[in-house]
C-alpha cells in the first residue's frame, strides 16, 4: 500500500547501532550531558511525508480532517503536515493549536505550576477527523490530557495520533496512529525535538519552518 | 518565582507579574469557548471570605474558581460569625480546619490578608486590604492596557483622584512603575500623599498637566459617602476639576484609553459619554479581570506550605551549617 517515498527499508526502527550508541552515553561519568542526534532535518522531513500519505489512506473523507498540534512540539510538525497534505491531495487542512497543561494530571503534585502555552481552534471539532500532532510520546499522559481537551471543544467523530518519536515507556493505554520513528530509550534519558525558526518567523504563522533535530540526551537532570 | 501568596503587587517582582500576565492571556481563551471549564482545580476548594461587602471582585474571584472547575465557597460578613464578635484569628483558624486550597481575602484594615498568611496552610491572595493593595485588581489593569497598546515599557500612566486612600492606586503604582511606565497620579492636595513621590511617580494638583501627553488615563472612585467635606468642599466642583471628559481628554494622547475600577460614580469621576464609550475600557477590564484571577489561582490554588522550595532550601542550609557543612 506504500505510496510512500521512503524507501521499505528506511522504516521507523531505529538501527541496532544507535541503541548501542546511546547505552553508551547513559554509562559515561561525563559532567557533561552527551547528545545525539537520532533525527536529522532530512529524516525528520521523509518521515512527515510519509506520515502524511498514511493518513490520507485511513480515511475516505479528507474533508473532515482537522490537524490538531499539541505545543510546543507538535506545532511545527502540524504546520509541515499540512503542507503536506495539500501538495498530495490539494485540500488545505485546519490546524488547530491545543495547549493540554490545564489538562494534566499531576498539576497539583508539583510545587510550582508549568507555564501555560497557546490554544487556538480555529473551528469546530465536531463531526471532524481530529489528527492530535505530537512531537515525542512516552507515557501517553500528555495525549491523555489532550483527548480530554479536545472533548471540551466538541464531539470529533474521530480521533487519531500522530508522533514523530514513541519512545515507550506508556503508562496508559493510549495507541499512536501514526508513528515517525520507534526509539527504544532509557527512562532517564531524554528525547528532545527542536525545531529552530526559520527566518522571518517573528509572527509564527504564515512563514516556514526552520531546521528540524531530534536529539536524545542522556540521563541525569533535565 | 511566585512565593506561595498574592498579597501585594510591592512583592513581586517584574517577571513574576509577566508570568501573571502571560498565564492571564492563555486563560482568556477559556473564556471564550462555549465551554467555559477546564479541570485544573477540580476536588480543590476556594473560600472567599470577605469582611468587607463587594460584588465585583468577589464574583469575579468566583467566576474564575468555577472556571477552573474549583469548588468556591463565599464567606461573608453578613452571613458570618464575625457579628458574633469571633476575632479574626478565630474565624481563620475555623475555616482552615475545613482545608481549603486557596483563601481570597478582603478586609477593611490594611494587612489582614498578611497576617492570614501567617497563620493559615492555604496560600492567600488579597482581594484588598484598607488602602494598601489590591493586586488582582492593578494586574487586570495591567492587562487590560497591554491587550491595548502592547506593551506597558514606555507607556505614560495618569492615575486620578483619592490617591491617599486608594489599595488601587498603590497597586497600580505599583505594578506599571515595575513594568517600565512613567507613572503620575493627580488629585485634590488633601488626597495626594505628602511622599507619594517616593514609589517613583510624579505628583500633580493640576489635571491638564497630568493628563498631557499620557497613553492611560485611569479615574479612581471616589468614595463620596465617606469623604465629601472631608477631603474636597463638594462633589460638584471634584467633577469639575478633577472629572474626566471628553474635553480634558483632549490633552491625552490622540489614541489614550480611559480605565476605571469600577463602580463609576456617572458625572463625577467620569462623564457619561464616557463611561459607556470608547476609549473607556470599563468593560474589558471586568471581563479580563476573571482571567486573571484564573491565572492567579491557577499559579497558587493548592500549593502546599511545606512545599515552597524557597523555604525547604534555606531551612536545609541552616542546619547543614549548624552541624559543621556535613
Amino acid at each position: 500500500m506504500a505510496h510512500s517515498d521512503a524507501p521499505p527499508d528506511a522504516a521507523p526502527h531505529v538501527r541496532l547501532t544507535d541503541v548501542a550508541d546511546i547505552t553508551d552515553v547513559v554509562e559515561t561519568d561525563s559532567p557533561i550531558p552527551r547528545e545525539r542526534t537520532i533525527l536529522d532535518d532530512q529524516a525528520i522531513r521523509r518521515a512527515l511525508m510519509r506520515i502524511a500519505h498514511e493518513i490520507l489512506e485511513s480515511t475516505d473523507d479528507p474533508d473532515r480532517l482537522y490537524l490538531v498540534a499539541i505545543p510546543n512540539g507538535g506545532v511545527p510538525l502540524g504546520r509541515i503536515l499540512v503542507e503536506n497534505l495539500e501538495s498530495l491531495c490539494g485540500l488545505r487542512v485546519p490546524l488547530g493549536i491545543l495547549d493540554t497543561t490545564l489538562y494534566r494530571d499531576d498539576l497539583t503534585k508539583r510545587g510550582s505550576r508549568p507555564k501555560l502555552r497557546r490554544t487556538e481552534m480555529p473551528s469546530s471539532v465536531d463531526d471532524r477527523v481530529v489528527v492530535l500532532v505530537e512531537d515525542v510520546v512516552s507515557t501517553g499522559r500528555t495525549i491523555r490530557a489532550g483527548m480530554d481537551a479536545l472533548m471540551d471543544f466538541g464531539r470529533p467523530s474521530h480521533v487519531r495520533v500522530v508522533a514523530l518519536v514513541d519512545r515507550g515507556h506508556r503508562e496508559l493505554p493510549i495507541k499512536i496512529d501514526f508513528v515517525g520513528k520507534n526509539i527504544p530509550t532509557q527512562p532517564n534519558e531524554k528525547v528532545i525535538f527542536r525545531a529552530d525558526k526559520s527566518e522571518g518567523d517573528e509572527d509564527d504563522e504564515a512563514s516556514g519552518v526552520g531546521l528540524l533535530h531530534l536529539i536524545v540526551r542522556a540521563g541525569g537532570a533535565s | 518565582m511566585i512565593g506561595r501568596d498574592i498579597l501585594g503587587i510591592e512583592d513581586l517582582s517584574r517577571s513574576d507579574i509577566e508570568l501573571i500576565l502571560e498565564t492571564a492571556k492563555q486563560m482568556q481563551e477559556v473564556g471564550r469557548r462555549e465551554v467555559k471549564k477546564v479541570p485544573t482545580l477540580r476536588g480543590r476548594t476556594l473560600i472567599n471570605l470577605f469582611f468587607e461587602p463587594s460584588t465585583r471582585t468577589q464574583t469575579s474571584f468566583e467566576i474564575a474558581g468555577k472556571r477552573l472547575s474549583a469548588d468556591v465557597v463565599n464567606f461573608s460578613v453578613s452571613s458570618s460569625s464575625l457579628s458574633k464578635r469571633e476575632t479574626l484569628l478565630d474565624t481563620a483558624k475555623t475555616l482552615d480546619a475545613m482545608d481549603p486550597d486557596v483563601v481570597v481575602v478582603r478586609h477593611s484594615v490594611a494587612g489582614v490578608p498578611h497576617r492570614l498568611a501567617e497563620v493559615l496552610q492555604a496560600p492567600v491572595i488579597n482581594a484588598g486590604d484598607g488602602a494598601h493593595e489590591h493586586p488582582s485588581q492593578a494586574l487586570l489593569d495591567m492587562l487590560t492596557v497591554i491587550e491595548e497598546k502592547g506593551r506597558i515599557e514606555g507607556l505614560t500612566v495618569a492615575i486620578i483622584g483619592d490617591i491617599a486612600h486608594s489599595r488601587v492606586a498603590r497597586s497600580n503604582i505599583y505594578g506599571f512603575t515595575k513594568l517600565g511606565a512613567e507613572v503620575r497620579v493627580a488629585g485634590p492636595p488633601t488626597m495626594l500623599p505628602a511622599d507619594v513621590e517616593s514609589l517613583g511617580v510624579k505628583a500633580y494638583t493640576n489635571l491638564r498637566e497630568a493628563i498631557e501627553g499620557a497613553d492611560v488615563v485611569m479615574a479612581l472612585r471616589i468614595q463620596m459617602e465617606r469623604l465629601e467635606g472631608a477631603c474636597f468642599p463638594s462633589v460638584r466642583e471634584y467633577a469639575a476639576t478633577f472629572g474626566i471628559d471628553r474635553e480634558k481628554l483632549r490633552y491625552a494622547k490622540e489614541d489614550a484609553i480611559v480605565m476605571h475600577p469600577g463602580p463609576v460614580n456617572r458625572g463625577v469621576e467620569l462623564a457619561h459619554e464616557l463611561t459607556d464609550h470608547r476609549p473607556s475600557v470599563i468593560l474589558d477590564q471586568v471581563r479580563n479581570g476573571v482571567a486573571l484571577r484564573m491565572a492567579l489561582l491557577y499559579l497558587v490554588a493548592g500549593r502546599p506550605r511545606q512545599d515552597d522550595p524557597a523555604s525547604h532550601a534555606s531551612v536545609a542550609t541552616d542546619l547543614d551549617a549548624k552541624r559543621g557543612g556535613r
